[in-house]
């Protein structure tokens, strides 16, 4: 399929991404709202045009783990979930972390804590950024704000899975999940061939010739000593990522007096309140982090000398504020102001609590 | 010693090429050393050491892929079913086989089992059923039988408070996606030999693409039992194969002749010898 311009959901755009960036196999269990992903899937047939593997699994621990083993052959393997499924797969995502298998992971995050609600929610920054599961470990976290960005970045993170040989979640909310936008399509990337695989994931497990040594895919190691020097390594990965990796979008940020901190459908809202402020006259900016691990902490450090002062809007309780709060170091006020439990805040309340909390 | 002998010409047993040199972990008399041979000679013998990839998750074989020498993974407790089936379905050309204890395969992992086999995934399972937790310590397994202590059932299971032993292995039989399950044991050379049989048919299953391959091998955990090794087997004998009978189950997709159709739908409390 080549480049088109195209009405989808922004579940129907992971699905479409998945397919035409070469990924080799999908492993999923449904939960709203993301079920389209495997849906679209599901109806694309995808085994009959670039050979893709797709299989219902029996829950989210089967379908994590199938990621895990599927992708230690060093293929591209993804899943998608939603909340409570991720909270299953978080056994999963620190063994392929510990492991060092490279994969994508896509949370349409709804409300919780337990079961919840089935509306958006952006509750789930802690458990993607901090841990989720046991252990030392990080994801590369890319927040998408739109349709588009749902494509664009599987693509993105098959590039940085490889790099780093880690898993990448692509963090976005049931609203993105759900609603639709145009889309511009590319141009198939074929799946990798055998050659391609030896050469770009030469750990990988599909079956040992008689020139290599055999490839062992573990994350057990019982030698404390050893087990450091390996944690070590990890944590080297990790601040490369942060020198190399952060992403992030600014907006109006060069004269704002104010600034919005917001991520996915929460800077959506909030591009629309500056708007409305703007038009009263009042300097306000966005900055929209695009990756949530790793933070655009420089930037919102940098943006901490001029600005008076920020507020960090999340469709949560108040989890990301905890990063701006961090990286701007206690130099300007910095307030958070959340929905939470599925409901979307309106641009006009959101620039209400910027102008009663921040700018009083 | 008589060193002059050691001649290339009077060599009649070797190692297989497809263990390693690696000195085992088990304890002196547990049967994982002799399961994993089994399996390395029918890889060796079937010439697809370059093919397979073997799965093995927690449990005391936890640290097989220091002994085969194939490519291998090792997965979190109970999920090696899933993570097999993801490794066959993407590349189909290899030989997947999982290795997994009575704990890993029936408890925690219970599903992931039940699912591989019902979707008939073209794999092979080998499961040691040594009736205990034998990694951890020794505690109850789902295979521990009514009456046998362990380090949680310190007065012998009581089904009252333990719930019954469960025969997963008949029950996979009964599953339209298995091909092929059999018991088997390693505790004599005799056994050996029609265990390792029993797992040469497995994977030449895996080869046909027929379905699931599941071989159970009743094992002994010495250490677990607290017994000697000697001691140990003939408990074995005594107590675990009335409970688990050794033979074919399902054959060519069809329950074996002679199983008695009861044995797959109910059964009395599996006991220790009164
Ligand atoms: C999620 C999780 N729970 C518990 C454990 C601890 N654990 C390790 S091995 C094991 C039991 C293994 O028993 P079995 O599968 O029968 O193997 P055996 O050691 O007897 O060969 C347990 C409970 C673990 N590693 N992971
Ligand atoms: S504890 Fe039991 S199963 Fe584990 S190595 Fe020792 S005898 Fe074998
Ligand atoms: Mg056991």
């Amino acid at each position: 399929m080549a480049k088109e311009l195209k009405l989808m959901k922004g579940n129907e755009a992971i699905a479409r991404a998945m397919i035409a960036s070469g990924t080799d196999g999908y492993f999923g269990y449904p939960i709203t709202p993301q079920s389209e992903v495997m849906e679209t899937l599901m109806a694309e047939k995808p085994w009959e045009t670039t050979g893709m593997v797709v299989l219902q699994a029996e829950s989210e621990l089967a379908s994590i783990n199938m990621v895990y083993g599927g992708a230690a052959t060093g293929k591209k393997v993804a899943t998608s979930s939603s909340s409570p499924g991720i909270s299953l797969m978080c056994e999963g995502l620190t063994y392929l972390a510990g492991a060092e298998i490279p994969c994508v992971v896509m949370n349409a995050m709804r409300g919780g804590p337990g079961l919840g609600t089935i509306q958006p929610a952006q509750s789930d920054y802690f458990q993607s950024t901090k841990g989720g599961g046991h252990g030392d470990y990080q994801l590369y976290v890319m927040a998408p704000a739109s349709v588009q960005e749902m494509y664009d970045f599987v693509f993105d993170a098959w590039d940085i899975a490889f790099k780093y040989r880690n898993p990448v979640l692509i963090l976005t909310d049931g609203a993105i999940g759900q609603c639709m936008e145009k889309c511009y399509t590319r141009d198939y990337v074929p799946r990798w061939t055998d050659e391609e695989r030896r050469e770009k994931a030469p750990w990988g497990t599909w079956g040992k010739p008689a020139n290599r040594e055999r490839n062992i895919i573990t994350s057990l190691e019982l030698e404390s000593s050893r087990q450091e020097v390996f944690n070590q390594k990890l944590q080297k990965k990790y601040a490369q990522m942060k020198e190399e990796e952060v992403r992030y979008e600014m907006l109006n940020c060069d004269d704002a007096d104010y600034i919005f901190v917001a991520y996915g459908t929460s800077s959506r809202i909030c591009m629309k309140s500056m708007e409305i402020a703007r038009a009263k006259g009042l300097k306000v900016g966005l900055l929209r982090p695009i990756t949530l691990y790793p933070f655009p902490s420089k930037q919102v450090a940098e943006l901490a000398k001029k600005a008076k002062g920020m507020l960090c809007v999340e469709m949560s309780a108040g989890q990301m504020v905890e990063d701006v709060k961090l990286a701007a170091n206690c130099q300007i006020p910095i307030e958070h102001y959340g929905r939470f439990g599925g409901i979307i805040p309106t641009p006009e309340e959101v620039l209400e609590a910027m102008e009663q909390k921040i700018i009083k | 010693m008589a060193n002059d002998i050691v001649k290339p010409e009077n060599l009649v047993y070797t190692k297989t090429k497809v263990l390693t040199d690696n000195v085992m972990h088990y304890c002196p008399g547990c049967g994982h050393g002799t399961a994993h041979r089994i399996i390395a000679e029918v890889i060796d013998e079937m010439g697809i050491q370059d093919k397979t990839v073997g799965v093995s998750p927690v449990g005391c074989s936890v640290l097989a892929y220091n002994y085969f020498d194939v490519d291998f993974q090792e997965a979190a407790h109970g999920r090696a079913p899933a993570v097999a089936t993801a490794i066959k379905r993407l590349n189909p050309d290899t030989f997947v086989f999982t290795y997994q204890g009575d704990g890993d395969l029936a408890a925690i992992g219970t599903a992931e089992t039940i699912h591989a086999a019902n979707r008939g995934e073209n794999i092979v399972m080998v499961f040691i059923n040594n009736g205990i937790y034998g990694m951890t310590g020794g505690q109850m397994a789902p295979t521990t039988l009514v009456g046998m202590k362990s380090a949680t059932t310190p007065y012998g299971r009581r089904v009252d408070l333990n719930g019954y032993p469960l025969r997963i292995t008949e029950l996979l039989a009964t599953l339209p996606g298995t091909y092929y399950v059999t018991r088997q044991s390693v505790h004599t050379p005799a056994n050996v030999r029609k265990a390792k049989a029993a797992v040469r048919k497995a994977f030449e299953v895996q080869r046909d693409k027929k379905g699931l391959a599941f071989v159970e091998i009743v094992s002994s955990c010495n250490s677990g039992w607290k017994m000697t090794p000697v001691q140990a087997n003939k408990w074995m004998e005594e107590n675990m194969f009335p409970n688990y009978p050794l033979g074919d189950i399902k054959v060519d997709g069809k329950i074996a002749e002679g199983i008695d159709a009861n044995r797959l739908v109910v059964s009395a409390p599996l006991t220790v010898k009164q």
